[in-house]
């Protein structure tokens, strides 16, 4: 390898893109972009869940538990209806998720130590949503029956209750369950991909189209050259992007990174470095730039996206989806990510994605060297 | 160090040929260009002209037979054949969004010359080129005769021995032409081989030998003079007159020539070799009233041999197909 051609090479895509307004419209618009929309539109959190109450029974009591409901932030009064096909329609326009129904007899049933029923109407439309919420109306049903329980006692003159066992709960690595601490350190691994996809897919086939190819496969140029020469500006481009998406991350959205950036920042450079020779392959074999960037995104942003634990949970898929994620870079990335990013684990912990990531960049590495031809046949 | 060519035969093939699925683009060429010549290698679009020079350049496989370029195989040593040739490719392939300085920088660091030469090779392409003043306008922005010179600069920085253009000059005005064909004789005086494949006539006469292909194959082979004398099949005779357009129909309706064709303001009557048309031809006119002022055989131009040779070839193979 001669270090001159390598540098002629580089140099030329360097001013190439340079003068290409769209590609470097692209390169910076993307990351921004997609922390922007993702960061602040895709929130999982559940909460202020649209709720309305239909409360035939109309008392102290009725209101009471009602109110338990809307004192927590995860229920917000969206209307009170006066009768069933109110609450009804309300629930099939999508005005409300949930529907808390109180029966007539509620009070007195509580009152003359029935069981008393309350009725929840939940969306299951969306069906992690409605999961979630049935999950806090239990909670706030079960510790109203606790407080309702422990007055009985006191007038019995019990003095207090406790239930046997009481969990004592402790959530670490994101303990505000803010979704914007696993989605912004997820979406780089995507930010990456997409970048890499959409930049490399007309280096090689937008100079067979030009047929710039022809005249440079006439002279004695080697493929190593010709292939590290062409991934270097694209590589730098990919490392400015990282820093633009880390420093987002860290002073718009305030997500803290925990482990080392020194770390971070090597192993982003191995999956960068593996997604942008593996656009070069597709660029190579396709010989045609809109194909060549179609194929790139199915093969790297798609995955990267859908299968790599990023925003869905690998271990809900079904077995077999989760046996294709293992070959998908991107899910040992997104691990590498979140692991930094949240835990604040090294590479003790990480060492094996971190080998997998390094074996898929020099594997992709070794096949763009290799399929390049300097023939047109 | 990079091997020198050796200046025996600068190109030798034999037997050379490229498939295309069934389609044949060349079939069987052999031919021998020495070094320093300027080597024209004619035919119309399609006759298989760009497929020998990718094969000779070492850009494409050929099927079968065999070929050297300045010595080395170009099977097995197609990248020391890189080294010692310059290709212009149909397109003038150079980068459109790079300068014209840059791309005479981006070639001499493909070739990886040495500062100095360096140096001294691009003043001389942008004299050459006459783009001294334009070193730092976008090549997008350049007219085809200067792309065209860019071009050749770009491809002969390295200063190779041996030079394979592919219809250098299509697409750029004559005077252009004209100053491009300067420059090659330039660089065959200084012993550089050129082999350009052209669809022009006249630039073929430029040429010291001359093959001329159509549908693959070869169908004459040798200096302009040769190719007029030898493989004319039939005579050219010029006819003035002044009454053209009479004596045009007057001939035609005879039947006797193969062809009559208007040439500026005389005629040019193509008849069977041999035959002497002075016996009869001015009582043919005679019988019409007209009065011929001069007819003479002359000597065809080497469209009328392309024409003749290509014609005769194309109802050969007609007699073929329908036999």
């Amino acid at each position: 390898m001669k270090l001159v051609r390598l540098k002629a090479i580089a140099w030329k895509e360097f001013i190439q893109i340079g003068r290409d307004p769209r590609s470097l419209l692209l390169a910076i618009s993307i990351p921004v972009f997609l922390l922007l929309l993702f960061g602040y539109a895709l929130t999982l959190d559940v909460d202020r869940i649209p709720t309305v109450i239909y409360d035939l029974d109309r008392t102290p009591r009725s209101r009471d538990l009602a109110d338990h409901f809307l004192r927590s932030k995860y229920f917000q009064l969206e209307a009170v209806a006066s009768d069933y096909s109110e609450l009804q329609e309300m629930l099939d326009r999508g005005q409300a998720l949930m529907g808390l129904v109180i029966p007539a007899n509620f009070s007195r049933d509580l009152e003359l130590n029935r069981d008393a029923t309350i009725q929840v109407l939940m969306d299951g439309t969306d069906a992690n949503t409605a999961t979630i919420a049935l999950g806090y109306a239990s909670a706030i049903t079960l510790l109203y029956s606790q407080e309702l329980l422990q007055q009985k006692m006191n007038r019995l003159g019990a003095g207090k209750i406790s239930p046997p066992i009481e969990p004592r709960i402790r959530i670490w690595f994101n303990p505000d369950l803010e979704s914007k601490n696993f989605i912004v350190p997820g979406l780089i691994a995507v930010i990456m991909a997409i970048l890499a996809a959409i930049l490399t897919s007309g280096t090689i086939s937008g100079e067979w189209e030009r047929g710039t190819m022809e005249q440079l496969i006439s002279t004695p140029i080697h493929n190593e050259e010709l292939i590290l020469g062409k991934l270097i500006p694209y590589f730098a481009i990919g490392m400015i992007d990282l820093s633009l998406s880390v420093a987002m991350g860290k002073f718009l959205f305030s997500v803290p990174l925990r482990g080392s950036g020194l770390l971070l920042f090597s192993l982003a450079s191995l999956f960068l470095l593996g997604a942008i020779c593996q656009g070069v392959v597709v660029s190579i074999v396709t010989k045609n730039q809109l194909l060549s960037s179609q194929i790139s995104i199915i093969l790297s942003y798609l995955p990267t996206f859908i299968l790599s634990g990023f925003i869905y949970p690998i271990t809900n898929m079904p077995k077999l989806i989760q046996f294709i994620t293992y070959v998908v870079p991107g899910r040992y990335f997104v691990a590498i990510l979140k692991g930094i990013y949240s835990k604040g684990i090294g590479l003790e912990i990480l060492w094996i994605e971190a080998l997998l990531l390094a074996v898929y960049a020099s594997a992709m590495a070794f096949w763009a060297y290799q399929r390049f031809k300097k023939r047109i046949d | 160090m990079k091997e020198r060519a050796n200046l025996g035969w600068a190109v030798e093939i034999e037997e050379l040929v490229k498939k295309f699925d069934s389609f044949t683009a060349v079939d069987h060429v052999s031919l021998k260009v020495k070094g320093g010549e300027i080597f024209g290698f004619l035919g119309p679009n399609g006759a298989g002209k760009s497929t020998t020079i990718r094969m000779l350049c070492g850009i494409l496989t050929p099927t079968s037979g065999n070929g050297k370029v300045g010595g080395f195989d170009i099977y097995r040593e197609s990248e020391k054949i890189k080294q010692n040739i310059g290709y212009m490719s149909q397109k003038f392939s150079l980068y459109e969004d790079l300068k014209v300085e840059e791309n005479l920088d981006f070639y001499s660091g493909i070739y990886r010359l040495p500062k100095e030469i360096k140096d001294r090779r691009k003043e001389w392409a942008l004299q050459m080129a006459g783009l001294k003043d334009r070193r730092n306008s976008l090549t997008s922005t350049l007219a085809g005769g200067w792309k065209q010179r860019l071009a050749l600069g770009c491809a002969i920085l390295h200063e190779p021995s041996i030079l394979f253009l592919d219809e250098p000059t299509s697409g750029v005005d004559p005077l252009s032409r004209r100053r491009f064909w300067d420059l090659i004789y330039e660089m065959a005086g200084k012993g550089v081989t050129v082999f350009v494949t052209t669809h022009y006539m006249d630039e073929a006469e430029y040429c010291d030998r001359l093959a001329l292909i159509n549908q693959g194959r070869i169908v004459a082979l040798g200096t302009p003079a040769e190719l007029k004398t030898q493989y004319m099949p039939e005579a050219v005779w010029e006819l003035e007159t002044d009454h053209l357009v009479d004596s045009l129909r007057a001939l035609k309706e005879s039947q006797r020539f193969s062809e009559v064709a208007v040439f500026g303001n005389a005629l040019h009557v193509v008849a069977r070799k041999g035959e002497d048309l002075s016996s009869f031809l001015p009582s043919i006119l005679a019988g019409e009233g007209i009065p011929p002022k001069r007819l003479e055989q002359i000597e065809p131009s080497l469209e009328d041999v392309f024409v003749s040779l290509i014609e005769a070839e194309d109802q050969e193979n007609e007699g073929k197909n329908q036999g």
